[in-house]
Parts: C-alpha cells; structure tokens; sequence
C-alpha cells in the first residue's frame, strides 16, 4: 500500500512555529534533520541527539516524569519514531499528561540516500499512537492544521502526537554543538542550577 | 543437588538501598527474579515505576529523568542486555548516570539452553559498552553491591551494571 498524499509543508517554518511558543517547555530532538531544524532555535532548554536513534521519545518520557509542572515537546523524524515503536505503547500505558511528541515526517531516511520508510507505505504513526491510547493523535497535512496542532502541543492533556508531513527539502546542517556530555550539562545547568552539579 | 529456596531478603534490601540513593523512577521487564523488588516499588508513592517493551527504552528514559534531575534504576534479566548495546552509546557519550539491576540466567544450573548465548555474554557486551560491571554472588551482598554501584554511577556520571547471580537468585531443578 502505498500513500498517495504527500507532505508540502515545510519543515524549518514547522519547527519555527512550534519553537517560537516555546515559553519554558523542555525539547527533546532525534537525531538528523530534527535536531538541525531545532538547532536553528538554539536554547538551554533543548537536548540534540546526535545517535542512539529510537531514544527520543523515551526520553521525553523520562523527563516528563521528572518535571510534572513542565511540557515536553520531543522533536524527532519518522525514521526515528519507528526505531521506537514499542515507546509509543510504554507511554500510552503511562500517560503522562505533559508530554508531547511531534514526527517531521518526510516518509523518508533523509540522513542516508533518501530511501522511502514506512510512513511512505502506508504506515501511520497516529494511527499507532491512537491504538495506543494517545490522548490526541493527529496526521497534519495543511497550515490549519498544523496551527490547530500546535496548540494542541501546549494545551491540550498529553500524551499527544502529532504525525506532520512535510516535504522532502533538505536543508544543510545548521547547530554544531555535537559533544553530549556538554549539551547534558547545559540543559541541566539551565534547568537545575547549581543542584545540577550536586 | 536439591532445590534451594533461601530467604528472599535482597529484594528488601535492593528496596532500602535505592530509597537511600535517592532513586525516583525504577524502569524494567520484568524477571521472576525481580517480583518482589518491582512490586515494592510499585507500592512506593514516591517512586514511578515504569513497565517497558524492551530494555534500549529504559537506557533512554532514565536519561531523561536525569536531565529532569531525578535519579532511576533499570531492572531486567541478563538477556536484555545486549538489546541495550546501541542506545548505552547515549550513556557514554553524554556521561550520564545509569544504574542497572541485571538478574543472571544462563550461569549457575541453567537448564534452557536458550538462556546460555546472552548469559554467557553478558559481563563482556556491558563492558564492551562501556559500562563499569560488579556481581553480588551471595544473597547478603546484593544491597551493599548495588549501593556501592549506585555511588559510583550518580557521582562519577556512568554506566554501572550490577549482575545478580543465579546461585543468589535460585537452583531450579530440572532432574525430575
């Protein structure tokens, strides 16, 4: 089965609309073109994955549980979203009403060739997120939706996802900080103070 | 050899030994091994515990829970280790803490051959990984082995992985 209807949306205007309402929510990106959309917006605040791929909505997860008063948005790409399929029932089972997952879905392994993965087959990730008990799951295609989206990403009780399907544009690599340890401790440093070095 | 059924304790202790380590989210798969220890967890109003599909999910999670500032244990069986071997790369390039409690099968008396390949490989695949390994391999070392581990992990921000032998965990006695 193959999905006919394809992303036009674009994704660094997607991120931008979504991270100018930031306020103080936490991020969390996946590694590849999400973590260089987000980088765009740098902030304390955002944890870039570089690798472990299929780790970004776990955790969001982990740090949704640790800091209730807070929302996370985790920003990850399709790819890496079915790396951690199981990761959408174990929050479903959870859920945490304060997290919030967003897929840039461009149905495609953009970082190696461009090969189709299975969103472009027919595959929902709302779909699964629905079956999972999200307490929203949403494929957006259009602007209107894409604004009614992100409210919902702020607003609305998690968990929440949020299947956007943008185009197959590439854009260059944009942040360089890459070095783990330190991306760990300026978020920490940021969100913690000094009882992040306790 | 006859079966052995010998007082459950280190679970109690395993319990008291993460509340004093200040340990807030407790991740696992379950493994007959750890009944007790995530039923008292359970039990813990203070502590979330949370039940996962496979072990990678906990490497990341309580990741996360540290950049939130809290403290988490990840419980499993020694064949869930190598579903982790990927995502500890996350541990070791970022330095953050991870305690894990690994309840050994394929080792002492194993009768399910299929338990041998990961048991077997186990200590090495952690520390090929990157992760410092201890074993409690009697009953009444497991809480001050795995607070002795938790120190190491939440000071010196890595991966440690605690092995609980099987000899501790019990002999099933496959002659009948």
């Amino acid at each position: 089965m193959v999905n006919d209807r394809k992303g036009t949306l674009d994704r660094r205007e997607v991120v931008k609309a979504i991270l100018d309402r930031r306020g103080d929510a936490l991020v969390v990106t996946g590694l590849g073109s999400s973590c260089y959309d987000c980088g765009v917006h740098d902030h304390p605040n955002t944890f870039y994955l570089w690798g472990a791929m299929g780790a970004a909505a776990m955790m969001g997860l982990g740090l949704a549980l640790a800091q209730p008063k807070r929302r996370v948005i985790v920003v990850t790409g399709d790819g890496e979203m079915l790396m951690g399929l199981g990761s959408l029932a174990t929050i479903g089972a959870q859920q945490p009403d304060n997290l919030s997952i967003v897929v840039m879905d461009n149905e495609l392994y953009a970082e190696t060739g461009m090969q189709p993965t299975h969103t472009a087959r027919g595959v929902s990730l709302s779909g699964m997120a629905k079956a999972a008990s999200f307490a929203l799951a949403e494929t957006v295609y259009t602007q209107a939706e894409l604004e009614r989206g992100i409210d919902a990403l702020y607003r609305q009780r998690g968990p929440v996802l949020l299947d956007i399907k943008v185009s197959n544009k590439r854009y260059p690599m944009s942040i360089r900080m890459r070095d783990g340890a330190h991306i760990k401790n300026r978020f920490r440093e940021s969100l913690l103070g000094q009882q992040a070095f306790d | 050899m006859k079966s052995e059924s010998p007082p459950r304790l280190w679970p109690a202790d395993i319990y008291n030994t993460l509340k004093k380590l200040n340990v807030e989210q407790v991740a696992y798969v379950p493994d007959a091994g750890h009944t007790q220890l995530i039923l008292d967890c359970q039990a813990d109003a203070a502590m979330k515990t949370v039940s996962l599909t496979t072990e990678q999910e906990g490497v990341a999670m309580l990741s996360g829970a540290w950049l939130g500032g809290q403290r988490g244990a990840l419980l499993m069986q020694s064949s869930g280790a190598g579903n982790c071997i990927n995502m500890l790369s996350l541990a070791q390039e970022c330095r953050f803490p991870l305690l894990m409690l690994i309840t050994m099968r394929g080792e002492w008396g194993e009768f399910n051959p299929w338990q041998l390949a990961m048991g077997q490989t186990t200590q090495t695949i952690l520390e090929q990984s990157g992760c410092v390994v201890e074993r409690a391999d009697r009953a009444e070392e497991v809480g001050e082995v795995v607070f002795a581990g938790g120190q190491m992990a939440f000071s010196t921000n890595r991966p440690v992985a605690i092995l609980i032998g099987q000899r501790v965990i019990g002999f099933k006695d496959w002659s009948k």
